[in-house]
C-alpha cells in the first residue's frame, strides 16, 4: 500500500475577525501557505455569517487557484429556523464540499461527499465506519481523544481520509448561550459584536490569577494552545491523513510552514522553538488530550 | 404525561416507585453511562429485581446507556446492550451512532430513546435518528425554550422528553470537554462530570476555597453556603478586575412553574435528574412533581411546592426554557 503524502489543513476561523481583515487573511494563505486544505465558514454564532458571506466567493476562487482543496463548514449549534434555512442553502447550493458540524447537516448530506466536522462525536470505529458509509469522505477528530483512541481509530479508517486537530485552542464546549454578551453585561440578541473584541478570544483566569479557559462567543475554548507538532510522526503511523492547524492572531504562513515541514521528516526540535516564539503572544503549549491526561498539560 | 425519575440505588428506586414516578431510568456500575460515580448504579440481578418490582406496579424501567463507547474496547457497550434486550428492559437511552447502530441491528425491537448526551437541537437531527434508528424519543437538550420546544414539537414524529428539575449543564451536552481538559475525565468517555475524585476545598485565612484538580471554582466568605465545584459554575475573571459567574450561577432546573405550558406544548415525558442524588431527594423531587403533575392535568393551578432546600447553591432556575437572557 502507498501512503499518501500527509495533508495540512486550515480550519475554519473560530473567532469574531473584521471580514475584510479574514479576506486579506486568506489571500495571504493562498499566495504564501503550505496548506493543502482551506475550510472557510462560520461555525461558532449565526449572528457573525452575513459579515463574510459576500466574500466567500472570491476568496475560494483565489484559494482554489493557488491549488488548495476548499471545504465550506457548517454551523456546529443549530437551533433557529434561520439557521435551518441557511444550512440548507449550504448543503443544497454550494458547489464546495461541506464540512457537517451537526447531525442536521450529515442528515442533509446523505449520499453525497461530505467532511464529517470535529463538533460531530466520533469516539469509535463502529460511528467511524457508519459515517464513511454514508459519504463522509474524511472524518476529522473531537479534541479529547487519547492517542490509544486515535490510534485505533487510524487502524479502523483503512487508508480513508482521517484528520486530527494539531494546532490551536481547542474548542472545547458549546452553548446556546454567548458568554461574551453576558460578561459585557449585553443580551445575546443585542451583543453589539463584542467577541470581536478578542481574535483570539477572551482569557478567562481563576480567583488566584490562574489562566483557566478562553471564551469565544458561544463557544469554550482551551487557554493552552495545543501543538501535536512532536506527535506528528507517531499520528503519521496511526493512519492519520489530514493535520488541521486552527486560525489565530499570529503568523498562520509560519505556522503552516512550521507544520510542513516538520511532516516532511525535517527536525522538529528547531521547529518546535520557532512554534513557541510564533504561540507566546497567545498562550502557552499543551498536548495532554492526546497524552491521556489533563488537556491543560504539555506533556515532554 | 409521563413522569421519569432517576434511581442510583435499588432503595432509591422503590422511593421513586413510592413517590409516583411512571418511569424509573438506571445505568450500570461502570463506564457506559452518564453517571458513574463511586458506590452507584445497578448490576444486572439488581436490574432484573428492579424490572420485577416496577412490572409488578405497572411502571417502566429505562436503562441509559449514553456514554461513547471506547475505540478498540466497544465489548462492555455491546454487553451493556445485551444484557438490558436479554432482562425485557422497556427502552434504553443511547447517543452514540456506533451503539445505536448496534442495538439496532441485534435488537430490532428493543424501543430506543436518544440521550440528552446525543445533543439533538433540530428537526434535521431528530429525523437522522428516527429514520435511521428508529429511534422513539428524543430527551432534548436544555438550550430550548418552551416555545422553541412547540415548535420543534410540531415538526417532529418521535416523542419528546425534557427536564424538569436537578443539575443543568449550560454547555450543549454531549458536545463539553471542559471537565476533560480541567481533570482528565470527561462525561463522554467516563461518565462524569468534576468528577469527586479532583475536588478539593482549603480553608484560606477567612475563605473557603472550592478546588477542582488545580484550579480555584469558587471561594466563600464565613457563614456562605459552598457549592460542589462544577467547572462552569464557579467565579472567574474575564478583562475586568470584578470576578462573575462567567458561565453560570450554580443554581438547579426547576420548571414546576411551567408545567401548564410543557403540557400544553405537547411534551410527553418529564424527566427529573439525580441518579447521583440520595433517596431522600427522589422522595420529595418525584413526589412534588407527581402532585403538581396531577392536579394540572386536572384543570388545577401548580401546587404549593417547596423544592428550594434540596436544589444546587439552594437557588432554582427555569434555564432555558423562559428566556431571559437572550
Amino acid at each position: 500500500m502507498t501512503v499518501a503524502a500527509s495533508k495540512l489543513t486550515l480550519g475554519p476561523v473560530l473567532y469574531n475577525w473584521p471580514a475584510e481583515k479574514k479576506r486579506d487573511f486568506y489571500f495571504r494563505i493562498a499566495d504564501e501557505a503550505p496548506v493543502n486544505v482551506v475550510y472557510i465558514g462560520e461555525v461558532t454564532c449565526s449572528k457573525r455569517a452575513p459579515f463574510f458571506s459576500p466574500y466567500i466567493p472570491e476568496v475560494c476562487e483565489r484559494l482554489e487557484q493557488a491549488g488548495k482543496e476548499v471545504v465550506l463548514s457548517s454551523l456546529a449549534l443549530i437551533m433557529t429556523a434561520r439557521e435551518r434555512n441557511e444550512l440548507r442553502a449550504l448543503t443544497s447550493e454550494s458547489p464546495w464540499q461541506t464540512e457537517a458540524n451537526d447531525l442536521s447537516a450529515i442528515n442533509l448530506l446523505r449520499g453525497e461527499k461530505h467532511v464529517v466536522g470535529p463538533f460531530v462525536n466520533v469516539y469509535n470505529e463502529g460511528t467511524l465506519e457508519y459515517f464513511y458509509r454514508a459519504g463522509a469522505t474524511r472524518v476529522v477528530l473531537n479534541c479529547e481523544l487519547p492517542s490509544a483512541s486515535i490510534s485505533e481509530l487510524g487502524k479502523a479508517a483503512k487508508g480513508r481520509e482521517l484528520e486530527v486537530q494539531v494546532y490551536g485552542r481547542l474548542p472545547l464546549a458549546l452553548s446556546a448561550r454567548c458568554y461574551h454578551a453576558r460578561f459585557h453585561n449585553l443580551s445575546k440578541d443585542g451583543c453589539q459584536y463584542v467577541c470581536e473584541l478578542d481574535p483570539d478570544g477572551m482569557d478567562v483566569r481563576t480567583l488566584d490569577d490562574t489562566a483557566f479557559l478562553a471564551v469565544n462567543g458561544t463557544q469554550t475554548m482551551s487557554y493552552t494552545v495545543n501543538s501535536l507538532l512532536s506527535e506528528l510522526e507517531t499520528l503519521k503511523n496511526f493512519g492519520i491523513t489530514h493535520f488541521r492547524i486552527w486560525p489565530h492572531n499570529t503568523d498562520m504562513v509560519e505556522i503552516a510552514r512550521i507544520f510542513r515541514d516538520t511532516l516532511d521528516g525535517h527536525d522538529d526540535r528547531e521547529n518546535f522553538q520557532r512554534l513557541l516564539r510564533k504561540t507566546k503572544s497567545i498562550a502557552p503549549l499543551s498536548n495532554g488530550f492526546f497524552h491521556a491526561t489533563e488537556g491543560f498539560r504539555m506533556v515532554e | 404525561m409521563e413522569l421519569v425519575c432517576p434511581a442510583g440505588t435499588p432503595s432509591a428506586l422503590k422511593a421513586a416507585l413510592e413517590a409516583g414516578a411512571d418511569v424509573v431510568y438506571v445505568g450500570f456500575r461502570d463506564e457506559t453511562n452518564a453517571r458513574n460515580f463511586p458506590g452507584l448504579n445497578f448490576n444486572p440481578e439488581e436490574l432484573k429485581l428492579a424490572l420485577a418490582e416496577a412490572h409488578s406496579l405497572g411502571r417502566q424501567i429505562y436503562v441509559a446507556i449514553n456514554t461513547y463507547p471506547q475505540a478498540g474496547n466497544l465489548s462492555p457497550w455491546h454487553r451493556a446492550v445485551d444484557i438490558a434486550a436479554d432482562l425485557g428492559v422497556d427502552a434504553v437511552i443511547l447517543a452514540d451512532i456506533g451503539l445505536l447502530d448496534y442495538a439496532t441491528r441485534r435488537y430490532p425491537h428493543l424501543r430506543r430513546h436518544l440521550s440528552v448526551q446525543a445533543s439533538a437541537s433540530n428537526p434535521e437531527t431528530i429525523d437522522f435518528f428516527q429514520t435511521t434508528f428508529g429511534v422513539q424519543r428524543v430527551v432534548l437538550p436544555r438550550v430550548l425554550t418552551v416555545r422553541e420546544i412547540k415548535a420543534l414539537i410540531e415538526k417532529i414524529e418521535v416523542d419528546t422528553e425534557v427536564f424538569a428539575f436537578g443539575g443543568m449543564c449550560v454547555m450543549a451536552e454531549g458536545r463539553c470537554s471542559l471537565s476533560s481538559y480541567v481533570t482528565g475525565k470527561s462525561p463522554n468517555i467516563n461518565g462524569i462530570c468534576s468528577p469527586p475524585s479532583h475536588v478539593d476545598y482549603e480553608q484560606k485565612g477567612r475563605k473557603l476555597i472550592s478546588k477542582l484538580g488545580e484550579f480555584t471554582i469558587n471561594s466563600y466568605s464565613d457563614g456562605e453556603s459552598a457549592g460542589y465545584p462544577t467547572l462552569c459554575k464557579g467565579r472567574f475573571f474575564g478583562q475586568g478586575v470584578e470576578p462573575s459567574y462567567l458561565f453560570e450561577e450554580p443554581t438547579s432546573l426547576n420548571v414546576m412553574t411551567l408545567l401548564p405550558d410543557l403540557i400544553e406544548s405537547g411534551v410527553k415525558a418529564l424527566k427529573i435528574e439525580g441518579r447521583q442524588r440520595g433517596k431522600a431527594y427522589v422522595t420529595q423531587v418525584v413526589s412534588s412533581y407527581r402532585r403538581a403533575i396531577d392536579a394540572v392535568l386536572k384543570g388545577g393551578p401548580v401546587p404549593e411546592s417547596d423544592l428550594g432546600s434540596i436544589t444546587e447553591g439552594a437557588r432554582s432556575t427555569t434555564g432555558a426554557y423562559r428566556k431571559s437572557w437572550r
